[in-house]
């Protein structure tokens, strides 16, 4: 009985992503480093509610591509993006944009967990204050317990919200940082090799909330796994040299891909 | 397989299946052939040979098998190379099948013995037994080319097998009918000849498998089918 009612959201998921919305739509994104190109032209829409993963070998792309989809290359000096990228209608690089507001609807998570110096509470709260997201501390206190709770690390921190969230291990900093992503309700989340700096428990438990959080958010992950592309992906893309070469469903992109070279680089092989 | 894999490990791996799927080809074959030659010619000592030799090939099929799930664990292939692995699990079970069927058409031989083979079914037999080992022959060299588009042209072909089948099934009932005296051989000899239809039916899978692992595709449509044996009641009026 529960496990029909759980494959019949499986389901359902996989039809509300398959008349997908295209949550995020690049068109044309080129990235310039000074006066080299690191991206050429890149044409690739992010659907809702589906985990799309960005693969290829390292200098592809991949990074800088998911580094668009917030605007974090701002923050390096020299970098240049041309093109288009829309979060539903808006256009994220237009001049009118607020980037903190925009960061807060497209949050992020990085190789190496970084969390705040400060208490694991802390960790999650000082997101929703700068954004003003609660009104009372009962109103935060709810927020920190929920985003735990959807981030799976409530029951295993929450006799110790107090003490500093560096503290932990490396696998629950990273479930803490996903947690801080989702404490001011995004609507995209984006990982740059989020399990990288993980053991394969922790990667699992990652892995695992990845899948779980599907439902209520849109993922976009980079990673060099590409066993791990496989197991938390609806969708893949394959960057080579700046060019998105392939995007295909995962199912398929893993047993019969249509690029030669996305084949190449899956299989483990010269090019 | 254009390119090599970066560790050449897994390079050996791959290429040591498909040798040994190679070696059980040509082993399937030969009892086959043997099996029918033993058959028409009476040869206790040849299918006492076949039945001895079909050890060898259940033996490789389980080193095959063995060997591909410890390439699974150890490589986690994916996309061509996973087809590669899961084709030649196929593959092997399917040549293991052969050898069964040949041993089982060599067990009859002492059976039948005694009245020996009447001329014009054993011309039958070994007309059909040369349509389905040349299938065979075939799509063992198609699995060393892996081409989808001749391993297609062989799936077409097994046609002709079940019609070839159909008619000796036609020409051992008559016998039977003649003379009730038949009917032990005719009815070895007609377990015989189901022996050789299904080899070309598991070298029609082979030549699917085949086109499976070259494309990532299920080859297109039904089989063709022309063993109308199964509705031959009619035929004692």
């Amino acid at each position: 009985m529960n496990m029909m009612s759980e494959s019949a959201v499986e389901k359902a998921l996989d039809q509300k992503m398959s008349d997908a919305s295209h949550k995020m739509i690049g068109k044309d994104v080129s990235v310039y480093y000074g006066e080299k190109r690191a991206l050429f032209d890149v044409n690739l829409n992010v659907r809702e509610n589906t985990v799309t993963a960005l693969i290829g070998p390292s200098g592809c792309g991949k990074s800088t591509f998911l580094r668009c989809l917030n605007r974090m290359n701002d923050t390096i000096e020299n970098c240049r993006v041309t093109g288009k990228i829309t979060l539903d209608t808006d256009d994220i690089y237009d001049q009118n944009i607020d980037v903190v507001e925009l960061r807060a609807r497209v949050g992020m998570v990085f190789q190496k967990p970084n969390p705040f110096p400060k208490t694991i509470y802390e960790n999650i709260s000082y997101g929703p204050r700068i954004h003003g997201l609660s009104k009372s501390k009962a109103d935060m206190d709810q927020i920190v317990e929920a985003s735990l709770q959807r981030a799976g690390l409530w029951t295993e921190v929450k006799d110790r919200l107090h003490e500093s969230g560096t503290g932990l291990s490396g696998g629950q900093q990273q479930r803490l940082c996903i947690a801080r992503a989702i404490a001011v309700s995004p609507e995209v989340i984006l990982m740059d090799e989020p399990c990288s700096a993980l053991d394969p428990i922790a990667t699992a438990k990652v892995e695992e909330l990845i899948h779980e959080l599907r439902a209520n958010y849109t993922i976009v992950i980079v990673t060099h796994s590409m066993q791990q592309a496989a197991r938390v992906s609806q969708r893949t893309a394959m960057f080579h040299l700046g060019q998105l070469v392939e995007e295909n469903d995962t199912d398929k992109m893993f047993t019969n891909p249509d690029d030669q070279r996305t084949q190449d680089y899956i299989m483990g092989r010269f090019g | 397989m254009a390119s090599t894999h970066i560790l050449s490990a897994y390079d050996d791996e791959l290429k040591y299946l498909s040798r040994r799927i190679s070696e059980m080809g040509g082993l399937a074959e030969q009892m086959c052939s043997d099996a029918v030659r033993a058959l028409v010619n009476s040869d206790a000592a040849l299918a006492q040979k076949v039945i001895s030799d079909d050890v060898i090939l259940d033996h490789a099929e389980r080193e095959i098998g063995d060997k591909a799930i410890v390439t699974i664990a150890r490589r986690q292939p994916v996309a061509a190379d996973l087809r590669e692995i899961v084709g030649s699990l196929r593959i092997a079970s399917d040549l293991e099948r052969v050898g069964d069927l040949g041993k089982n058409t060599a067990k009859r031989v002492i059976a039948v013995q005694g009245t020996g083979v009447p001329r014009k079914l054993a011309r039958g037999l070994e007309h059909l037994s040369d349509l389905a080992l040349v299938q065979l022959k075939d799509v063992l060299d198609v699995y060393a080319t892996r081409s989808a588009e001749k391993a297609e042209a062989i799936r077409i072909r097994d046609e002709e097998i079940d019609a070839m089948y159909t008619s000796l099934f036609r020409e051992l009932l008559t016998y039977m009918m003649e003379d009730p005296r038949n009917i032990t051989t005719c009815t070895h000899l007609l377990f015989c000849a189901k022996n050789i239809e299904r080899i070309g039916d598991h070298a029609t899978n082979i030549a699917e498998t085949i086109y499976y692992m070259t494309t990532g595709a299920q080859p297109e449509g039904d089989r063709p089918k022309d063993d109308s044996s199964n509705t031959l009641g009619a035929i004692t009026e």
